[in-house]
């Protein structure tokens, strides 16, 4: 390395070692709109793709017979899809640039890949669903977003792909972009936008196209690092699911008991008094302890190890909760879930629940209406639950757990419905009515309303 | 190499780095809450040294909830193996070493004819893990190491035969992990999922992290096979066409000596391989790794088969 090098080299490392944000988003779209060739430019334009990866994907496409260095390659990764030209599963990627760290969900466009739309989108800050330019908005177009809306993503943004096949039309981008931004206003998507692009060429990936003359707007990339990343996560009241007790048991720490946990909502400071759920006793947070030492506070997103003043003798599976809006600990609720598997989830099924750090047993009291996610309206209820089949149900538990609405990206308020058999994930749900939510974004995600609760802690022995 | 561009394949940020040992603490302390008998994969590796730093901090004070498991290849760099075992004993830490040598004596494997064992550490990984009913295996591996692991869960389910099917993996939502699993499957855990490797180098300054020394650069006797540095060894090498040279050196990955290429390097500290690694074009596994070179899918088998 010359001397220019190394000297560039040291002030860049510096540049990156500066705090900077981190965006989660996936992307979405049907089979042909270009969404492999989107993530490969985004990849390679931001200079993301290493050589020896580039060279391997110029030798591929050119054993192919292809002309140009086909960018979707960068990202199929099983020889199985390479094989039948499909994505068949979720999958992530990285990639940075000075302002902004990325963890994309590329996630395939299969109708029935549904599901893993919303396993790509469960955690994402922002979605991109890809268009094609020539067929505008269909039908797969607004089960993504449909998707997006009920999952709670803050950010969605419609790329208008090859642009280029319809000669750069301004007319036919605005009637697709007015089209979609009407629908997710129905949706209540908080923030919407549209952009004409060409994945193909790079135009408005990256950089701005030129051949794109009446489009002012930012890149998609350009998007993705402006894109406002607010988060209200710790705000709010402690929610602090309990994973695992620590406990030394050494001569140093005979009577060391600590609740090891990540903060799931709000934020806890030594001194804050708590309730231990369910089994509503209170105490007194003493300390927060690390591996790096004691902690002043600990906001949403962060793994501490909490002490008590009293001990309550709690264990994994707890939730540690601020006194305020504590939930009440219930044995039946509602919720909307995604049949994820194949076997059948049906009235009357039993199964294993997960929620937060708990376990316990279920029972699906009843299917109450299928969401039919083209037209967003309930429909007659299923015997049983077919894979990607979004649905209203009903379950009750052995025991009583301190459930409470859904709120964006999961933290609080999402669920595992698990086969006990071999552990197989059935169906992931979202506590409360996630469609009766849609139209009351702001409040239903944030203010922890109470979802249905026939049934309070201590009545069911079930 | 003369201009640098300000966009590099680069991603490190103080608040990203403490989300990035959250997330990984938590999924640790997932491990320790959901299994009966988890174990470390430790190969003294950065990725495995960085692994059991993160497992210590995610049960301070209390002792290491896991065991620790090394394949040994019987070609791993000397340097290393001593490392390993500093580690060990100054920790108190329990290690178990299955020996690639010990099932080609008995022959349950056979030797391959161009020397190389990395591929034969398989059948010992998977015999162990079924013969100590190990039920979570932690390993190192990121996603942003090669293609097919892009798709890798975070808990990876495998069958009995630790192998791995991709249309068997379940749906990983939220922050839910689900390591329920039938008798005689295992599952592998992966709290590096999401770094990257300059994440993974960041942290190591940051935390102050001691590797194996044949990371930074050294002088050492190296040859050149398929554009790669190799050093000698008992593994083989060199043959008679190839000889011997002096060069300044440094390790991107410590595994079986017969397939892991050194770099030129002039990084001998941590922050100067940070700054190498800004510049390089080169993607670490590509680099260093022959057997990754076997062809393009040659991942994807081998996890199939229970390689991580």
């Amino acid at each position: 390395m010359s001397a220019a090098v190394t000297a560039d080299a040291h002030e860049l490392a510096q540049e990156l070692t500066t705090a900077r944000g981190l965006l989660r988003f996936a992307t979405a779209g049907s089979v042909d709109d270009g969404k492999s060739t989107l993530v490969g430019r985004l990849l390679h334009d931001s200079k993301s793709v290493l050589s020896d990866t580039l060279d391997a994907v110029q030798r591929t496409s050119e054993a192919r017979g292809l002309e140009a260095v086909d960018l979707s390659l960068l990202v199929d990764g099983l020889r199985a899809e390479r094989e039948q030209g499909i994505t068949i599963d979720v999958a992530y990627r990285y990639f940075a640039t000075p302002s902004r760290t990325f963890i994309l969900a590329d996630t395939p466009g299969h109708v029935q890949y549904t599901r893993n739309t919303v396993t790509g989108a469960s955690t994402a800050d922002l979605v991109v669903i890809l268009t094609d330019a020539r067929t505008g908005v269909v039908d797969q177009t607004r089960r993504h977003a449909a998707v997006a809306a009920l999952l709670g993503v803050p950010h969605l943004l419609l790329a208008v792909n090859k642009i280029d096949l319809v000669n750069f039309d301004q007319q036919v981008f605005d009637t697709i972009a007015a089209e979609f931004c009407a629908y997710a206003r129905e949706l209540g998507i908080p923030e919407v936008t549209t952009i004409p692009i060409s994945a193909l060429h790079g135009d408005n990936v990256v950089t701005r196209s030129e051949r794109i003359g009446w489009y002012t707007g930012r890149s998609v990339l350009e998007h993705l690092e402006n894109v406002d990343l607010t988060d209200d996560s710790a705000d709010g009241s402690l929610r602090f699911p309990v994973q695992y007790v620590i406990r030394p048991r050494s001569d140093e720490l005979p009577d060391y008991r600590g609740y090891a946990g990540r903060v799931a909502a709000g934020a806890v400071r030594p001194g804050d008094e708590i309730v231990a759920l369910p089994s509503g006793l209170r105490t007194i947070v003493t300390t927060i302890d690390t591996a790096d030492g004691e902690k002043d506070v600990a906001v949403a997103g962060e793994s501490v190890t909490l002490l008590l003043a009293d001990d309550l003798d709690l264990s994994r599976g707890d939730l540690i909760a601020g006194v305020q809006d504590a939930p009440a600990p219930v044995t039946e609720f509602t919720a909307t879930v995604t049949q994820l598997a194949e076997r059948p989830v049906r009235a009357g099924t039993r199964a294993l629940l997960r929620y937060g750090t708990s376990t316990t047993r279920v029972v699906v009291t009843s299917i109450d209406h299928l969401l039919d996610i083209d037209t967003l309206t309930y429909v007659d209820a299923p015997a049983a639950l077919a894979l990607n089949d979004i649905a209203q149900v009903t379950l009750r538990t052995a025991e009583a757990l301190p459930v409470e609405a859904y709120r964006p990206g999961g933290a609080v308020g999402s669920l595992l419905i698990i086969d006990p058999a071999d552990g197989t994930t059935l169906s992931a749900g979202m506590v409360g009515d996630r469609r009766a939510a849609l139209h009351h974004p702001r409040t239903a995600s944030r203010s922890g309303s109470p979802v249905v609760t026939t049934t309070t802690a201590g009545e069911e022995s079930a | 190499m003369t201009t640098i561009e300000k966009t590099p394949a680069a991603r490190v940020a103080g608040p990203h780095l403490r989300a990035l040992e959250s997330e990984a603490i938590h999924i640790l302390r997932e491990v320790a809450g959901q299994f009966d008998k988890p174990v470390i994969l430790f190969s003294a590796g950065k990725d495995s040294v960085l692994v059991l730093h993160l497992a210590r901090k995610a049960f301070y004070p209390a002792p290491l909830p896991f065991s620790l498991l090394h394949v040994d290849t019987g070609h791993n760099f000397p340097e290393v193996l001593a490392f390993r075992d500093r580690v060990v004993a100054q920790g108190g830490l329990r290690l178990q070493v299955a020996r690639v040598q010990d099932w080609i004596d008995d022959g349950r494997l056979t030797e391959r004819p161009d020397g190389t064992r990395n591929p034969l550490q398989t059948v010992p990984l998977v015999d162990t893990i079924a013969e100590q009913r190990f039920d979570a295996v932690i390993g190192g591996a990121r996603r942003d190491e090669e293609r097919s692991r892009a798709k890798e869960r975070i808990f990876s389910l495998r069958d009995s035969f630790g192998g791995w099917d991709p249309r068997r993996q379940r749906p990983e939502l939220w922050g839910l992990y689900n390591g329920r699993h039938a008798a005689g499957e295992h599952v592998r855990v992966f709290p590096l999922s999401n770094w990257t490797e300059l994440d993974v180098w960041n942290y190591i300054e940051t935390e102050g992290i001691d590797l194996p020394e044949i990371y930074y650069a050294h002088e050492r006797e190296v040859f050149q096979r398929q554009g790669m540095w190799l050093a000698p060894g008992e593994w083989g090498g060199p043959s008679t066409r190839e000889t011997l040279q002096r060069r300044q050196v440094r390790y991107r990955t410590v595994g079986d000596m017969s397939c892991t290429g050194a770099v030129e390097s002039s990084a001998t500290d941590v922050r100067a391989v940070i700054e190498e690694i800004i510049v390089t074009r080169i993607t670490e596994r590509g680099a260093t790794r022959a057997d990754d070179r076997l062809g393009e899918a040659a991942m994807e088998d081998r996890k199939r088969e229970g390689y991580f």
